[in-house]
C-alpha cells in the first residue's frame, strides 16, 4: 500500500481512506451528525409547543438570580457566566489538541485538565441553577412563573426546560468522563507509545459539539 | 488536522492489517468468543439472522392468531385457551388480546426482523466481503450492536409475559393512549417495556450504522472505488444513512413520551378526559408525536426496502448473465429515494388535522418517489430482458420481489394523493399497499439474499425442492391474502377492529375474510417448511464443491469456502473492474479481481 500523499492521488479509488482520516474519526462525524438529529427534534418540539402556546413566561423575569445576591435582580447574568465557562472550555480543548499536534504530552494534560474543570463547573452551576429553580417550585408538571402577559402558563415551559437542559447535561457529563478517560491515557503515555494524540481530536470534537448545542440551548430557553 | 498525526494513523492501519495477515493460524477462538461475543462479521450476522427468524416466527404466528379471529369470529379455538389463557376465555380471542396481537406483530416485524434481521444480516454479512476487507471498521462496536440488539429483544420478549399485557395501543404508539397507562390495559407497564426495547433498538442500529458507513468508506481494498461497488453495498450504504438520521428523531420522540408517562409532562398530552375526570394535563400536542414519530416512520419504510432493492439488483444480474441494467441510474434512484424519504412523513397524517395548504406539498413530494422507483423497476425488467435465466429459488424470489413491489407501489400512488386518502385511510386498503409493497417484497428480497448466499454463510447449499415449494405458495399466498383487502379497503372497511359482524355494511366480506384466514395459515406452515430447510441445510446441506458455485464477480466469491476471521488467507485482493462483467467478450462472467485486457474497455 502505498502512503505517500502526492497531489495525484485518486482519493476514492479504494486502497485508503477518501478524507484521509482514521475511521474512528468518520464514526465521531457521524454520530454527531445523528446527535445533532435528537436535539434538533427535541428542540423543534419545544418550539412547536411554544408557537402554538397563546403566550410563554419571560426568561428574563424567570432567570434573575446569581448565587450569594440574594434577590437583587440580575436578568441572565448567571446562564451568561454558565456559557462562558463552557466556551472557555472550548477554547482550552483547542488548546490541548492543538498541543497534541506537537506531541506535548505535558500540554495535553493541562490542557485537558483545564477542560475538564470547566466542564465541572458548568454541570455544577447548573446544579445550582436547577436547585434554584426547584425551591421556587419549578420540577418536570409544575409551573410557578406566569405568562409575560400575566395569565397562568401551562406546565410546558418548566417541562421542556427541564428534558432538554438535562438532556444537554447528560453530554456534558458524558464529555466529563470521557475526557478523564482520554486524561489518564495521556499521563499513563498511551497515545505517546502509539504515536499520535487522535484520540484527544475525537473526544474534542464531542466537546465542541456539545458546546454548540448548548448555543442553541442557550438561545432557545434564555434569549428568545 | 496535521499531517503527522494523519501519517501515523495511516501506518497504524497498515500494522494492523499486516498484523492481520498472521492472525488465521495462530489464534485460537474459544466457544464464547467464536459463537457468543463474536467480532466477526459473518458470525455476527448469523447472529442476526437466526435471531431474525425467532422472531418472524412469532410476529406470524401473531398474524396467525389474530387472523382466526377475523375469519372466524364466531367460533372458539380451545387450544387457544391453553396457550393464552386468561387472553382466549372459552377459546375465543379477547379484544384486549386482539389489540395486543396486532401490536406485536407490526412491532415484531417491522422492526425486529425487517430492520434487525434483514439489514443487520445481510450488512454485515456482505459489507466486508463485498468490499474487500478482513472485517468491519470496529468489530467490537459490531459485537456491541448486536447485543443491544438482543436486549431489546429479551425486554420485548417480557413484556409479552407481563400481568396486563404488552403494549397494545397499534404499533406506532400513538399517544394519549400510550401516553396514560389509565386508557387501557395495554397502556400500563408494557408501554414502558416497549419504550426502552425501541431506545436499546435505536442503540444498536447506531452503532451498526455507523460501522456500515466508515466500513463502506474507508476500507474498500485497493481498486475498488464507489462506482465499482456491487449495487448491494450501496444500498446498504444508504440504507445505513437513514437509519443514523432518522432513528434518533424516534428517540427524542420516546423521551418525551416517557416523561409524559412518568414525570408528569404534557407534552403530547391537553384537555383529556377519562371514564368522566378531566386530567390537569394542557397545552400538549398529540399530532407532535406523530411528526416525531413518522420523522423515522417514513425513513424506516426504506430502511426496510433498501437492502431489498440491493440485492434483488445482484441476484438478478447474477442469474440473468447480464450486467445489471443502468448501474448509475440504479445509484441515482437510491440516492433520490433515500433523500426523498426524509420529506415525505407527513402523507401518515393527512387526515390527523395537518394542514392542507401543508398536505399539498407531501403529496407533491410522496408522488416524486413514484420516479426512482419506477426507474428502478424498469432497470429490473430491462436487465432480466433476453437474459440467460437460471431459474435459482433466489432469482425466483428476486422477480416476486419485482413483481409485488410494482402492484404495491402502484397503490402507494393512490394513497399519496391527499383526497383519496381521506376515504381510504385507516381501512384494509393501507394494509393491503404496504403489506405487498413493504412486507412482502422486503420478505423476498431476504429470502432471496438468504438463498443466495446460504453457500457463502454455512459453505452448504439450501434444499432446492423445498425452495421451489417455498416460493410458489409463497407468491401466490401473498397475493391471495392481500389482493381481496384492496377490495375490502375501497368498500370503507376500517382496520384494527375485533369483530366486523356487528356492521351489516361489511357482513358480505365474512366469507372473503374467512377465506383469507384460510391462506394465512397455509402460507404460515409454508415459512415454517422454509425454516427447516435453513435449519437443516445448516448441518445436512449439500456441501459446496468450488469457491465460486453462482459463477459471480463480487468478491465474497474469492474468499475459501468457509472463510476464517480475516476473509482471505494471505493479502486482500486487488479489483479492476465493476461487479457486472457478464457475458462480456464471450465470456460468461469476468471476475473483478482481473486486470482489465489490453484489447478491452472497461464498462
Amino acid at each position: 500500500m502505498d502512503t505517500a500523499v502526492t497531489a495525484k492521488k485518486k482519493w476514492w479509488a479504494g486502497g485508503y481512506s477518501p478524507f484521509n482520516v482514521n475511521y474512528g474519526k468518520l464514526m465521531m462525524w457521524y454520530f454527531l451528525l445523528s446527535d445533532a438529529f435528537t436535539f434538533g427534534a427535541l428542540l423543534i418540539s419545544y418550539g412547536t409547543i411554544r408557537f402554538s402556546s397563546p403566550s410563554w413566561p419571560d426568561p428574563n423575569e424567570v432567570f434573575k438570580s446569581f448565587p450569594g445576591m440574594g434577590h437583587a435582580n440580575l436578568p441572565l447574568m448567571f446562564v451568561s457566566l454558565m456559557t462562558f465557562i463552557l466556551i472557555m472550555s472550548s477554547v482550552t480543548m483547542v488548546l490541548a489538541v492543538h498541543a497534541g499536534h506537537h506531541r506535548d504530552r505535558k500540554a495535553v494534560a493541562k490542557w485537558l485538565t483545564w477542560t475538564i474543570i470547566g466542564g465541572i463547573a458548568f454541570l455544577s452551576c447548573q446544579a445550582w441553577e436547577w436547585t434554584h429553580l426547584y425551591h421556587e417550585g419549578a420540577w418536570w408538571g409544575r409551573n410557578p412563573f406566569a405568562n409575560v402577559d400575566g395569565t397562568v402558563a401551562s406546565t410546558n415551559f418548566t417541562n421542556f426546560f427541564f428534558t432538554i437542559t438535562g438532556f444537554h447535561g447528560l453530554h456534558v457529563t458524558s464529555g466529563v468522563v470521557l475526557n478523564i478517560v482520554i486524561l489518564i491515557n495521556v499521563l499513563k503515555g498511551t497515545y505517546e507509545e502509539r504515536g499520535h494524540y487522535e484520540m484527544v481530536e475525537k473526544v474534542g470534537l464531542y466537546w465542541h459539539f456539545v458546546d454548540l448545542v448548548w448555543v442553541f440551548v442557550f438561545t432557545c430557553f434564555y434569549l428568545l | 488536522m496535521s499531517n503527522e498525526a494523519t501519517l501515523h494513523s495511516q501506518q497504524e492501519v497498515m500494522h494492523g492489517a499486516g498484523a492481520h495477515d498472521h492472525h488465521d493460524h495462530e489464534h485460537h477462538d474459544s466457544f464464547i468468543s467464536k459463537y457468543v461475543f463474536s467480532m466477526d462479521h459473518k458470525m455476527i450476522a448469523k447472529q442476526f439472522l437466526i435471531t431474525g427468524i425467532i422472531w418472524a416466527i412469532i410476529g406470524a404466528f401473531f398474524s396467525v392468531l389474530f387472523r382466526l379471529q377475523l375469519g372466524y369470529p364466531d367460533a372458539t379455538f380451545p387450544w387457544l385457551e391453553s396457550i393464552l389463557g386468561h387472553w382466549a376465555k372459552g377459546g375465543r380471542i379477547t379484544p384486549e388480546a386482539y389489540y395486543a396481537l396486532v401490536t406485536m406483530h407490526g412491532t415484531i416485524l417491522v422492526f425486529f426482523v425487517l430492520t434487525a434481521g434483514l439489514s443487520g444480516t445481510f450488512s454485515n454479512l456482505l459489507i466486508p466481503l463485498q468490499v474487500g476487507a478482513r472485517d468491519m471498521a470496529s468489530p467490537f462496536m459490531n459485537c456491541l450492536s448486536y447485543w443491544f440488539f438482543f436486549l431489546a429483544s429479551l425486554v420485548m420478549m417480557a413484556s409479552l409475559f407481563v400481568q396486563t399485557g404488552p403494549a397494545s395501543g397499534g404499533w406506532t404508539m400513538y399517544p394519549p393512549l400510550s401516553a396514560l397507562g389509565d386508557a387501557s390495559i395495554g397502556s400500563k407497564i408494557g408501554v414502558d417495556l416497549w419504550l426502552t426495547s425501541m431506545a436499546l433498538f435505536v442503540v444498536s442500529q447506531l452503532l451498526g450504522g455507523l460501522n456500515y458507513i466508515s466500513t463502506i468508506l474507508n476500507m474498500r481494498t485497493k481498486g475498488m472505488s464507489m462506482t465499482k461497488m456491487p449495487l448491494t453495498i450501496w444500498s446498504f450504504f444508504f440504507t445505513a444513512v437513514l437509519g443514523v438520521l432518522s432513528f434518533p428523531v424516534l428517540l427524542s420522540g420516546f423521551i418525551l413520551l416517557l416523561m409524559d408517562r412518568h414525570a408528569g409532562t404534557s407534552f403530547y398530552l391537553s384537555d383529556i378526559f377519562i371514564a368522566g375526570k378531566a386530567l390537569a394535563n394542557e397545552g400538549g400536542s398529540a399530532i407532535l408525536y406523530q411528526h416525531l414519530f413518522w420523522f423515522l416512520g417514513h425513513p424506516e419504510v426504506y430502511i426496510i426496502i433498501l437492502p431489498a432493492m440491493g440485492m434483488v439488483s445482484e441476484v438478478l444480474a447474477v442469474n440473468s448473465r447480464k450486467p445489471i441494467f443502468g448501474y448509475l441510474a440504479m445509484i441515482g434512484s437510491l440516492f433520490a429515494i433515500c433523500i426523498l424519504a426524509f420529506l415525505v412523513w407527513a402523507h401518515h397524517m393527512f387526515v390527523t388535522g395537518l394542514n392542507p395548504f401543508l398536505g399539498a406539498f407531501f403529496v407533491l413530494l410522496t408522488l416524486l418517489i413514484a420516479v426512482p422507483s419506477a426507474i428502478k423497476v424498469f432497470n429490473w425488467i430491462t436487465t432480466i430482458w433476453k437474459g440467460n435465466i437460471r431459474f435459482t429459488p433466489a432469482s425466483l424470489f428476486s422477480i416476486g420481489f419485482v413483481s409485488t413491489f410494482i402492484s404495491g407501489g402502484l397503490t402507494g400512488i393512490w394513497l399519496g394523493n391527499s383526497s383519496i386518502d381521506i376515504h381510504l385511510h385507516d381501512t384494509y386498503f393501507v394494509i393491503a399497499h404496504f403489506h405487498i409493497v413493504m412486507g412482502v417484497s422486503a420478505f423476498f428480497g431476504m429470502f432471496a439474499a438468504i438463498y443466495h448466499w446460504f453457500p457463502k454463510m454455512y459453505g452448504r447449499f439450501m434444499n432446492n425442492t423445498l425452495g421451489y415449494i417455498h416460493f410458489w405458495i409463497t407468491l401466490v399466498g401473498a397475493y391471495l391474502i392481500f389482493w381481496p383487502m384492496h377490495y375490502e379497503g375501497m368498500a370503507g372497511m376500517p382496520r384494527r377492529y375485533f369483530d366486523y359482524s356487528s356492521w351489516t355494511s361489511f357482513n358480505q366480506f365474512e366469507g372473503l375474510n374467512q377465506f383469507i384466514s384460510f391462506v394465512v395459515i397455509i402460507v404460515f406452515a409454508t415459512q415454517l417448511l422454509f425454516v427447516f430447510n435453513f435449519f437443516y441445510s445448516i448441518f445436512k446441506g449439500r456441501k459446496l464443491t468450488t469457491m465460486n458455485p453462482w459463477k459471480a464477480t463480487s468478491l465474497e466469491w474469492t474468499t475459501p469456502i468457509n472463510p476464517g476471521h480475516g476473509n482471505w488467507p494471505g493479502e486482500i485482493p486487488e479489483v479492476h473492474r465493476w461487479a457486472y462483467d457478464y457475458s462480456k467478450d464471450g465470456r460468461d462472467f469476468i471476475p473483478q479481481t482481473e486486470p482489465i485486457g489490453p484489447n478491452e474497455s472497461a464498462h
